[in-house]
């Protein structure tokens, strides 16, 4: 993009309305499929403003559109929205403060858990929920699971999208094992990886205390095995046969890695990959962006195929995404103001252009945006429009709560099996000392 | 004659006014200098220490207020094997590095004492790992660590010594050791300039007289150095013990408190439970767990290493 002084920015507000959908950035047409629904009827109180917090951006197009499309909503109601962007690492506590202290942003874009943990400081969004799901052919698993407060039809958070890491391999790689893509199967699975293993192109999964890769990594381990932390009464259900046969899978599996994965964190499989050091592992989107980007390292993002992580014995590929997830404080003068800006949001004419500018770092929450534009600009990522289509979510199968989402920041997964591919416990033992300290999150 | 003059004499200073009279009472003017540096310590430390302290016996996360649950953080901790974990770390890691830090530190003071050439710009350049702020350090030492892009294992690997790279922070006791060594390589500097100020204070006629009765270059130092420089020693050795036991940037980034918790310190685990977990409670029972140990630091530092008769000699009170 052309450099941008003050003089031009300006322009670029004022044509942005004129230009309509496209918010002054150019995007391919996508066909959206709409069906009738009544847009709830929401009174924008007198003179409302409003201000939002939100995670920063992946790439900055992000924030540009999203810029454009509050302030097109201002436009079109004469409501000022200001819009702050927090640092991924911050957003939770901010959203804490906020809650408990009753001040602060009327609206919120979380992730995950936030609004499951606030609900009774939070305004209801059924109405807007209902119209939204109703118009865009209905919310995906996932944006249900986040969206709907447990057991209930009653929505209290709007998700705006979810970013997943599935399986990232090198085709040459793994076509030269003597598979056309890694399997299902989880023995066949670990043949792969022992083939690549000997082949000298070795996979690699953060086992260390990684957020993202290492928990994505253990879930998976665990959810394809069919074991999980808690059961659907939130009682903690980690202490079981299956963690244990999981476990003594990663066992053999980890003996495959390349070394150093226990002290991977979120960052190291990317540069590992792009040095051809590892050779299947799992990531976001954005790994792929940064090969495909880098000249010098376009050779190695033209070998680079995605696919699901292996099912083993679940019949869907076990993946939890990371969700956007909107709320609207209970304190907010302007609840109604807060609910028409998140619905605004989510209409065609300001979501597809926000999802045409994520690239594909998030993935929509509606069914019908699946047709989006962004999912054919490039047929390697096509596979992350699925992204919601899932039935795991952090701390699956129980509610989603505080108590899931601290045992997950504070790595119990992760770290009953890094204490197990490094050969410090054995998988009972593991399994047991995550049974503990699951169980101090779960008291109630 | 002068009885009567005395007398005639009425002028009387005026009597001064409320604030006059405010102003010269001594208690008043103690309270109001007082108060400032009194408000500034109790707003940044009293009350956060003592709102940690509270909250080390409640049950608060960051979503919700807690209740008031007595010592069950602290019956909870002390049977968490990775609490222990911790505080053997942290006693380990502080022990060693100190250890380390004081050996090469006053090497290096006792070097830099010399008449070397440039001997300025030398000092400067020593002080250099101290100056850098620790988040670089860390960064810097997380890449030299880097199971796969160490620039170490490069090295022996180009230089044909090591076919593999090394095994820094992958496993329990080389992330423990590594973590020492960052630490120690930070730590110098800041040992070495303050033994080198106390060095400088050391009368030199002590040095040429003992010089004059034929002593050794290690009955200069054992007899001479070393005694004079314990006081500096002791100050300097409580700064260094306390820093390093409080110490979190360096392991926070480097490994996290990885590979499977085994490189925590009190800090790092008192942060990971409470932020990143959520547990305030039980994060501030962990830090507040840390006080004893520091004021036992800084009672042995002071009364022992301090103690006139260590200094001077078991006869001179």
């Amino acid at each position: 993009m052309a450099l941008i002084t003050r003089r031009t920015a300006l322009q670029l507000g004022a044509s942005a309305a004129a230009l309509g959908a496209s918010g002054g950035f150019a995007f391919a047409q996508s066909n959206i499929k709409t069906a009738d629904a009544t847009p709830p009827k929401l009174d924008i109180e007198k003179g409302a403003t409003l201000r939002m917090l939100r995670p920063v951006r992946f790439v900055q197009p992000d924030e540009d559109v999203f810029r454009a499309n509050c302030a097109r909503f201002t436009k079109e109601t004469g409501v000022e929205v200001k819009v702050d962007f927090v640092g991924w690492e911050d957003i939770t506590q901010q959203t804490a403060v906020t809650a408990n202290t009753g001040a602060g942003p009327d609206t919120i874009m979380g992730f995950n858990e936030a609004p499951h943990i606030y609900t009774d400081k939070l305004v209801e969004l059924s109405d807007v929920a209902e119209y939204i799901g109703k118009k865009y052919g209905g919310w995906l698993a996932l944006a249900q699971k986040y969206g709907k407060k447990h057991g209930t039809n009653n929505w209290i958070g709007l998700p705006f999208g979810a970013s997943g890491g599935p399986l990232v391999w090198r085709k040459s790689a793994v076509n030269a094992a003597g598979y056309d893509a890694p399997p299902d199967d989880l023995d066949k699975y670990l043949d792969l990886c022992r083939k690549l293993h000997a082949a000298g192109k070795p996979p690699g999964f953060a086992l260390g205390n990684a957020v993202g890769d290492g928990n994505g990594f253990a879930n998976w381990l665990i959810w394809s095995h069919g074991g999980f932390l808690v059961d659907e009464d939130n009682k903690v259900a980690i202490n079981r046969k299956e963690t244990v046969d999981a476990l003594k899978y990663l066992q053999e599996l980890y003996k495959t890695f390349v070394p150093g994965t226990i002290a991977w964190g979120d960052i190291s499989n990317n540069r590992a990959y792009a040095a051809n050091e590892v050779w299947l592992t799992a990531n976001g989107v954005s790994m792929y962006f940064a090969l495909k980007r880098d000249e010098k390292l376009r050779p190695i993002a033209d070998d680079t195929q995605h696919s699901l992580l292996p099912k083993g014995k679940m019949d869907q590929s076990p993946m939890a995404g990371l969700t956007l997830n909107a709320m609207v404080f209970k304190h907010s003068k302007f609840p109604n103001a807060a609910k028409a800006l998140l619905q605004f949001l989510l209409e065609k004419e300001q979501y597809d252009p926000w999802l045409q500018a994520n690239l594909g770092y998030w993935s929509q929450p509606l069914e019908n945006y699946s047709t989006s534009a962004v999912w054919d600009s490039d047929p390697k990522i096509s596979l992350f429009k699925n992204t919601m289509r899932n039935n795991f979510w952090i701390g699956y199968k129980g509610p989603i709560s505080q108590a899931s989402a601290a045992a997950n920041a504070d790595y119990v997964m992760v770290q009953m099996c890094a204490a197990v591919a490094s050969g410090q416990s054995t998988p009972e033992a593991a399994a047991a000392e995550a049974e503990r300290r699951a169980r101090r999150f779960f008291r109630s | 004659m002068t009885d009567a003059s005395l007398s005639t004499w009425v002028h009387r200073r005026a009597e001064p006014s409320w604030l006059g009279r405010l102003l010269d009472s001594k208690p008043f003017l103690v309270v109001v200098c007082l108060l400032p540096a009194i408000g500034l310590l109790m707003t940044f430390l009293t009350y956060p220490l003592a709102l940690g302290i509270y909250l080390a016996f409640t049950d608060t996360t960051i979503g919700r207020a807690g209740i008031w649950v007595g010592i069950e953080n602290f019956t909870y901790l002390f049977q968490d094997p990775i609490f222990w974990g911790a505080v053997f770390y942290s006693v380990f890691y502080t022990a060693i590095a100190t250890v380390g830090k004081f050996g090469l530190g006053l090497w290096l003071a006792l070097l830099l004492n010399n008449h070397l050439p440039f001997k300025s710009f030398l000092r400067a350049i020593i002080l250099l790992p101290w100056i850098v702020p620790t988040v670089l350090t860390a960064i810097a030492f997380w890449w030299i660590y880097d199971p796969q892009f160490s620039i170490i294992s490069h090295l022996l690997i180009k230089s044909g010594l090591r076919e593999t790279n090394v095994d820094f922070i992958n496993t329990a006791w080389p992330a423990r050791w590594s973590l020492i060594a960052a630490n120690i390589w930070r730590g110098i500097p800041f040992v070495a300039i303050s033994l080198l100020a106390g060095l400088q204070t050391i009368s030199p006629s002590l040095y040429e007289a003992a010089m004059l009765d034929g002593a050794t270059a290690w009955q200069r130092f054992k007899y001479i150095t070393f005694p004079m420089l314990l006081p500096i020693l002791a100050i300097v050795m409580t700064f260094s013990i306390i820093f390093t036991f409080t110490d979190f940037q360096l392991v926070y980034s480097i490994t996290r408190g990885g590979p499977v918790n085994s490189t925590h310190l009190l800090a790092t685990l008192a942060f990971q439970r409470a932020i990143p977990g959520g547990q305030l409670g039980e994060g501030s029972a962990i830090a507040v767990s840390m006080i004893p140990f520091l004021v036992f630091a800084t009672l042995f530092s002071y009364f022992a290493l301090a103690r006139r008769k260590w200094q001077q000699g078991e006869t001179n009170d």
